[in-house]
């Protein structure tokens, strides 16, 4: 009964969030969610989806939206402003799907149509067919590569529109400046410098064992994309954005994302000049195993360098653009109001 | 190659929006594009040609067998929406390159063509697929590129419209992915043939029912159909020129093709048109959107307004002749899809010249244009008369058979109110045309010049298009009324 | 029935709070908190029709026999990069509304864009 438990949470959460005024709460609390639901994935035997969802719902998503939230402001206005309409779509919509509900399969039941249809060929014969125990894994990069090869797109595609959104032609001078103040704030953290460079390392040896790891256990390029980035923005966060860029500079991250998808797309594409469908590994080698092997061993190198880069970019510009607030009122006058 | 064709249409502008990223070169990048986009149109023209002699053609992705991998399924009527997709999509981007200079600041150029390449994608993807969770992916890819591609629009107001198309359109994908997960529920199955087939058994229960109305209220947000079509003016008008002909000519078309694949082919007829009263519900919201649409346009001070209103309207004719679900009527739908494409495409790429002349689309800043751009002035005329639906432009080709359809029906009251609509259209579109050729210029001394080439030549293209179709119905007809008729499942 | 469907009912709330919370509030990054856990809780829909009584995590190992489905996990994996991919965007597009219109509360930014229209349209009749 713990889902009951961690559900009658979420609930709980949920509601909260309703009610705070204050967002930097609500953020807190909509990571707490992600993590609490991250949970229940756990009891529902979805460990990828959980390990997913730990590292994005409560992660990266909740570090976007504090990062915001100090450009923004952390006050919600108290208006409420249409409560009515919205209690009228919502109470419509969730008893037209409780109706749904009435004639559903029983939660856990084994006989529910979706147990018997084609998840039994992906349980039994994925063995033979693949060659990989994680069957997630299987299903993802074979099975429906092409569904992972649209996943990939999409954030490929979100990281392009934050740079059409957010990204400045930065000048010398102002990373300078920034530079300056940024050197003389970080200097307070040097404990907590020290030990970020210690395990930084650490963080990215565990980005590798979770990309290599994806076909036997939960794992694999996209959760090991967010390890990575996760550990360049811990470095961003403690020496400075601009420090950070030195290291790793945007147009080569912008670089690795498109490569990211070239290598997924460019497997497909070797696949049909072997004379193959489009993603079919069989034939990228004599044996048709060693073949599904190596197609998914490098589209999951294509998920896992989009994503990380992807996610790295989307964090600088956020960053960055907070910084050119702060230290310099940027010129908005030209952009707002014509 | 020939048997790759399916997947080849939507990989070859998927591959190369990344390979844009890389080239960096905004000329380059461009030409480019540009490549990428004219091969999937020619793509398609051979997907089109192949379909219509040999039949269906399956493509499954992986090598793997339908239920369990991904299959690209192209019939007649998606062949017929790819070729308008890329077709349009081909004739917008060769005016791209003069266009953006005035209204996109320089270092965003890459970016501009790399998501325009990706929300192509999205959209060619959402058609050529088979499977329904492959349509969620791709609706987002094409969604997410679209709400970055409006959001480059000059004024602030573009954040915003993005913004709220960003909410409406992430809860209309949303209610599509609870549709799918009931559905996939009770079948166990995500492809479409194999739902279409498995569907029946359990088209009794609420679970299906319910699932059903998801994934149309969701369809229908990204239809912008009325009353959910809220968030569609503001990001018509305030989007970059380019972008706004781009989507107006092909982006609610696709959402018109969903509802007809999920009602049509998943759902199947008979459940679609008896469980729920579609038939009545449709027909009026269609009428209704007709003319508060075009009511609306008639008081709009902005003309990338006026059109935006307009092309609400238009959806209600497509919905209307959807709504009567007979051969007849999908016909005319299908006819008015590709019409409306090629109309709403000229259009706006002419406003798209208008704004790299005038700076602006206010109706008031149109005085004078008559004398000072004809043929610009002239393309809205005729991109005009078509959406009224005067004889001899392909709009009238699309309205005749929507009134034949309703009359073959025996619905004349309604057959009346389409054309009473149509007068409403004659409204707006004059009230544009007294401005430009009977106003005198704002100011005498400012001299306007006739658009460039880059911009005439694909503004000319459509309007000639325009008028061949309206003439020559043969090849249009022949392809909307094979999709219609293989949709019922009659035999031509 | 209670007992088999109570799950679902529990999953259907909390997407309905989650949508409560994107229409009705006006402040925009609680909008994009909302649709959050909207999306969120249209994913523990589908991981829980996933689950099997008794079964395990479809990770092939032997002496099992009884294994959740992995199809929905799968999805599920894309639909969350879906979700992330655009509330990125959506949270920079509010950073530039700010930057913009200085307020990210619904009803001011209305204001501010009809009270736009109105002198713009007032300066035009006048001319």
């Amino acid at each position: 009964m713990i889902n009951i438990v961690l559900l009658t949470l979420l609930v709980v959460i949920a509601i909260a969030i309703i009610r705070m005024k204050d967002l930097f709460a609500a953020v807190m609390l909509a990571g707490i969610y992600g993590l609490l639901s991250a949970s229940f994935f756990v009891v529902m035997d979805a460990v990828d989806v959980a390990f997913t969802e730990a590292a994005v719902g409560a992660g990266i998503s909740t570090l976007l939206m504090f990062v915001v939230i100090t450009m923004t402001g952390r006050k919600e206005k108290s208006i409420r402003h249409k409560p009515l309409p919205a209690l009228f779509v919502v109470i419509i919509t969730g008893g037209l799907l409780i109706y749904g509900t009435l004639d559903m399969p029983y939660f856990g039941s084994e006989d529910a149509p979706i147990h018997n249809h084609t998840s039994p060929r992906y349980i039994n014969d994925s063995m033979q067919e693949i060659g990989i125990p994680n069957i997630v894994t299987s299903v993802l990069a074979s099975y429906r590569a092409f569904d992972t090869f649209g996943e990939v797109v999409v954030i490929f595609t979100a990281g392009i529109g934050v740079l059409t959104l957010l990204s400045i032609a930065r000048t010398k001078k102002n990373d300078e400046e920034i530079e300056s103040i940024n050197d003389s704030m970080h200097q307070q953290h040097l404990v907590v410098r020290i030990i970020a460079k210690m395990l930084i390392p650490f963080i990215f040896l565990f980005a590798l064992y979770v990309q290599f790891h994806g076909d036997f256990g939960p794992g694999g390029g996209f959760q090991a994309g967010v390890i990575f980035a996760s550990a360049i923005i811990l470095y961003a966060m403690l020496f400075g954005l601009v420090t950070a860029r030195k290291v790793i500079n945007q147009i080569f991250i912008q670089l690795i994302a498109a490569l990211g998808v070239l290598l997924y797309g460019s497997v497909g594409i070797v696949s049909l000049m072997n004379g193959g469908n489009f993603f079919d590994y069989n034939v990228l080698s004599s044996n048709p195993i060693t073949g599904q092997h190596l197609g998914i061993l490098l589209i999951e190198w294509g998920v896992g360098c989009t994503v990380a880069s992807v996610i790295v970019v989307i964090f600088f510009n956020f960053a960055g653009r907070r910084e050119l607030q702060q230290h310099k009122k940027p010129s908005q006058d030209k952009e707002s109001s014509k | 190659m020939i048997t790759h064709l399916p997947i080849l249409q939507v990989i070859t502008p998927l591959m190369a929006a990344p390979i844009c990223l890389l080239l960096n070169r905004s000329q380059l990048v461009w030409m480019f594009s540009l490549l990428a986009s004219g091969l999937a149109f020619l793509i398609s023209i051979l997907l089109l040609q192949q379909v219509m002699i040999s039949g269906v053609i399956s493509y499954e992705l992986g090598g793997w067998q339908a239920p369990w991998g991904i299959e690209y399924r192209i019939d007649k009527l998606n062949a017929f929406l790819l070729l308008i997709i890329s077709g349009i999509s081909t004739v917008v981007l060769v005016a791209a390159q003069t266009s953006i200079e005035k209204e996109i600041p320089k270092d965003k150029y890459t970016y501009f063509y790399v998501l325009y390449l990706l929300s192509l994608t999205g959209m060619l993807g959402i058609v050529a697929t088979g499977d329904a969770f492959n349509v969620f992916v791709f609706l987002e890819i094409s969604s997410l590129s679209a709400y970055a591609l409006i959001a480059m629009g000059q004024k602030r107001q573009a954040l915003w419209a993005s913004y709220q198309y960003l909410i409406m359109g992430t809860i209309g994908a949303t209610f599509i992915l609870i549709g799918i997960g009931l559905m996939y529920q009770m079948t166990g199955t995500l492809n479409m043939a194999d739902l279409s087939q498995r569907l029946p058994e359990v088209a009794q229960t609420r679970t299906v029912f319910v699932s059903f109305v998801f994934v149309i209220v969701g369809v229908c947000l990204k239809l912008a159909m009325f009353p959910l079509h809220l968030w569609l003016p503001n990001a018509y008008a305030y989007a970059p020129s380019i972008v706004t002909a781009f989507f107006a000519a092909t982006a609610t078309k696709v959402a018109v093709y969903l509802l007809i694949r999920f009602t049509f082919s998943v759902f199947g007829l008979s459940f679609s048109f008896t469980t729920i009263p579609l038939q009545t519900l449709f027909m009026a919201l269609g009428l209704i959107g007709i003319f508060i649409a075009s009511a609306t346009a008639i008081y709009q001070k902005n003309v990338k307004h006026i059109f935006a209103y307009s092309s609400i309207a238009q959806i209600g004719y497509m919905i209307v002749g959807f709504s009567l679900s007979t051969v007849t009527g999908l016909t005319a739908t299908l006819l008015h899809m590709f019409n409306h494409a090629l109309m709403k495409g000229a259009i706006f790429l002419a406003l798209a010249a208008v704004i790299y002349r005038v700076g602006n689309v206010e109706l008031n800043h149109f005085r004078g244009l008559g004398r000072q751009m004809p043929l610009t002035m002239a393309a809205i005329v005729i991109g005009g008369l078509s959406l009224i639906g005067v004889p001899l432009t392909v709009g009238f080709v699309s309205k005749w058979y929507l009134l034949t359809a309703l009359v073959e029906q025996g619905w004349w009251p309604i057959a009346v109110l389409i054309l009473l609509g149509s007068m409403l259209a004659v409204v707006y579109v004059w009230r544009i045309v007294e401005v430009a050729y009977f106003k005198a210029p704002l100011d005498e001394n400012i001299k306007v010049k006739e658009a460039p080439v880059s911009f005439l030549i694909p503004i000319w293209t459509l309007v000639i298009a325009n008028i061949y179709f309206g003439i020559d119905t043969r090849l249009s007809v022949q392809v909307a009324k094979g999709a219609a008729q293989s949709l019922f499942g009659v035999s031509p | 029935m209670i007992i088999g469907l109570f799950n679902h009912w529990v999953v259907i709330i909390l997407m309905m709070i989650g949508l409560y919370i994107v229409i009705a509030h006006g402040n925009l990054i609680k909008k994009l908190v909302g649709l959050t856990i909207f999306q969120t809780s249209v994913f523990i829909f589908y991981i829980s029709i996933a689950k099997v009584d008794g079964g395990t995590a479809p990770i092939l190992a032997d002496g099992i026999t009884q294994y959740s489905n992995p199809l929905p996990h799968v999805l599920i994996l894309t639909a969350i990069v879906v979700g992330i991919a655009t509330t990125a965007l959506g949270l920079s597009l509010v950073v530039r509304i700010k930057e913009t219109y200085k307020s990210i509360e619904e009803e001011e930014i209305q204001q501010q864009d009809n009270e736009e229209q109105l002198t713009k349209h007032k300066t035009e009749d006048s001319a």
